[in-house]
């Protein structure tokens, strides 16, 4: 049976006017348990590639400049 | 990025640690302290600067043994009856004469326990009969705490690898293990002359009410890989038809009331406001009554603290909203529930294995040896009753000194390479397909049947039915599972331990005909318990014909006795009406 590409909000938000990963900084990616986040090669900017969010926070605790946001996934909201 | 490539290697070391959470770390710590010139090597799928449990830190420890407070033979004599006495005490007891030690090696950790003016340790009333809780308002430190602890120890640390199955040598001893990278596919084998299994809870189990697949109270990293290892490599675990359930916030899953809220006033309430259970410590039986009121008139059950002070309301929120998950204080702005207007609704948790709350897990003695050679486990995973954060230290310190003495002894065992070849072909095969079914779908179709079949009150015709569509899903998962890239590999491989520790669930809740541990285990066809022929463990192996067989083992004879008058203090825990309106 084919793939199909079914799309989902995530909760993760990355604001990438403060994000630096292009610097080589990749701290969310790193301390996600779920290792749910990747830096975009298109961007240069950390983003949730996986809705697999246990909305635990390393990600925008660690963040050095503030860009993750955690939000609670919309099913659960 | 996340590509499938080909390859492996092989390392090898004196104790090899998987898992690095709470226990693992502590385990790998313990044992270079023990032994500075013995290799150790740290295996973690995540990244051990924030994986397991207590991810964010941890707001208490829910079981010390301080003295002044507590004493280890009474400590002991509580968790033996809310266990309803299947308890192998030794283990409990040495836990608990040496917990009050390790909470004195996390302190000059760094790590922060709440204290009075005095200094001494705060220590609050939570359970029915003693004095164990001590608060760790400002506990968001324990795992940076740990991780300079590791460096310091020069401790090696492998992130990114998941262990898939243990390597057994042909007397039986481990061998090591097999670990895939998450992030390439690739092979690592390590030999080991001692493991040690710290793999959490099978927090990935039962499906919550949300639908959403990491939604789970556990981390839901902890997928029960631990105790899928454990029984194919021959290990006997114990009682796993206890399961454990929670009561919790509804839909967030997060934690609610007994150890944070309790000592401030809060309680957990029926529709009308009143109590309805004498006290809110986490059991087996206080879950039946919970589950009861939720089922009734007066359901569904509430957190009330409406009736405390805004200020004590305001410290509640302090250490609910920062320490251990954090992003409850978003939950309730986004439901507009404020804890100062109204009760908030609870709920339970689907099922799990977790010896943390409660009781089942791969059956260790008071060294945390397994019933295989060379093996160890501790925390979460392992049967150690009612273990919580500071079990998971404590047990993860004694494994890593009974395997330091043990590595001394033996040589690497050998292991056939055949076994490996046969691993990599069964972890591969879900990448050498055009298309199929992805894990995802796999796994929401498993927990969905978890739920309809396996989750108390236990009907034996749900559970036989259960067995055999879970069958189907395994069959699936085996014939057609397609992953794209080696992260929906790890999700592949770890919906494959969720099937086995399914599976486990229902053979050990099928073999166990009596009620036990309250909710966890209320057979319906079999009420009350039945310790004429039920007075004993369970013990789940892997069969010949390789699927689950039980057996019974006696519960050993008490080191701390149990008076008659005292074993049923964990039945009386509903308040009646008259006391109620009081």
């Amino acid at each position: 049976m084919p793939l199909a590409n079914t799309s989902t909000s995530v909760p993760v938000v990355v604001d990438e006017s403060k994000c630096i990963a292009e610097k080589g900084c990749t701290v969310c990616v790193d301390v996600c348990p779920l290792d749910v986040l990747r830096i975009s090669e298109l961007t240069g900017k950390a983003y949730m590639k996986y809705d697999e969010c246990w909305y635990c926070m390393p990600c925008e605790t660690d963040c050095p400049t503030g860009a993750v946001t955690v939000n609670i996934p919309y099913l659960l909201k | 990025m996340d590509e499938i490539r080909s390859g492996i290697s092989e390392v090898q070391c004196d104790v090899l640690v998987m898992g690095g959470g709470t226990a693992g770390p502590m385990a790998a710590i313990r044992a270079k302290q023990k032994n500075p010139s013995a290799s150790v090597i740290l295996v973690e799928k995540a990244n051990v600067k924030r994986s397991g449990a207590i991810s964010m830190g941890m707001d208490g420890l829910n079981n010390t043994v301080i003295p002044g407070y507590a004493t280890p033979e009474q400590y002991t004599k509580e968790i033996t009856i809310a266990n309803d006495g299947i308890v192998d005490q030794a283990a409990v007891y040495k836990y608990a004469q040496n917990c009050f030690s390790m909470i004195q090696e996390l302190d000059r950790f760094g790590i922060r326990f709440q204290k009075n003016q005095n200094g001494d340790y705060d220590v609050k009333k939570v359970h029915h009969i003693g004095t164990y809780v001590l608060p760790m308002p400002n506990g968001g430190t324990v795992k940076k705490a740990l991780y300079r602890q590791l460096r310091r120890e020069h401790v090696l640390i492998s992130n990114r690898f998941m262990a898939t199955r243990l390597l057994t040598g042909r007397d039986g001893r481990v061998a090591g293990a097999i670990c895939v990278n998450t992030r390439t596919a690739e092979f690592l084998v390590i030999r080991a002359k001692a493991v040690i299994l710290c793999m959490g809870a099978a927090g990935r189990l039962g499906l919550p009410t949300s639908g959403y697949l990491f939604g789970t109270y556990e981390n839901a990293a902890n997928s029960g890989d631990g105790y899928a290892m454990a029984y194919h490599a021959g290990a006997g675990l114990a009682n796993l038809e206890c399961y454990q359930i929670n009561p919790l916030i509804k839909d967030y899953n997060g934690p609610s009331c007994a150890y944070v809220a309790g000592p401030f006033g809060g309680y957990t309430a029926n529709n009308e406001g009143r109590r309805f259970i004498e006290c809110d410590y986490w059991s087996g039986q206080m879950m039946q009554e919970f589950y009861n009121e939720l089922q009734s008139g007066k359901g569904p059950v509430f957190l009330k603290l409406n009736h405390l002070a805004p200020e004590t309301i305001s410290e509640i929120e302090r250490v609910l909203h920062n320490v251990e998950r954090p992003t409850r204080g978003r939950f309730h702005a986004s439901r507009h529930t404020d804890y100062r207007q109204a009760m908030i609704e609870m709920h339970v948790s689907e099922i799990g294995f977790c010896s943390g709350h409660s009781a089942s897990g791969v059956y260790v003695d008071e060294f945390a040896r397994t019933t295989v050679a060379g093996l160890y486990a501790a925390g979460d995973m392992a049967s150690v009753p009612h273990n919580y954060m500071l079990g998971a230290f404590t047990n993860g310190a004694f494994a890593a000194e009974d395997a330091i003495k043990f590595v001394a002894d033996v040589g690497f065992a050998d292991y056939d390479a055949a076994a490996v070849t046969a691993e990599q072909e069964r972890v591969l095969a879900p990448t050498r397909r055009e298309d199929g079914i992805p894990p995802n779908q796999i796994e929401y179709k498993a927990r969905r049947l978890v739920n309809d079949y396996l989750q108390p009150p236990k009907v034996t015709r749900k559970m036989e039915l259960g067995q055999q569509r879970l069958a189907e899903v395994r069959e699936d998962a085996r014939t057609s599972m397609y992953v794209r890239d080696s992260h929906e590999l790890m999700r592949g491989l770890e919906v494959q331990s969720i099937l086995d520790c399914a599976d486990m669930a229902a053979a050990a809740s099928l073999y166990r005909t009596e009620s036990r541990w309250g909710l966890y285990h209320n057979r319906v066809e079999y009420p009350g318990m039945d310790d004429e022929n039920w007075f004993c463990h369970s013990i789940l192996t892997k069969g010949a014909d390789g699927k689950p067989t039980l057996r019974k083992q006696p519960v050993k004879p008490y080191v701390i006795a149990i008076e008659e008058h005292e074993r049923d203090a964990y039945y009386r825990q509903r308040i009646h009406a008259s006391e109620a309106a009081e």
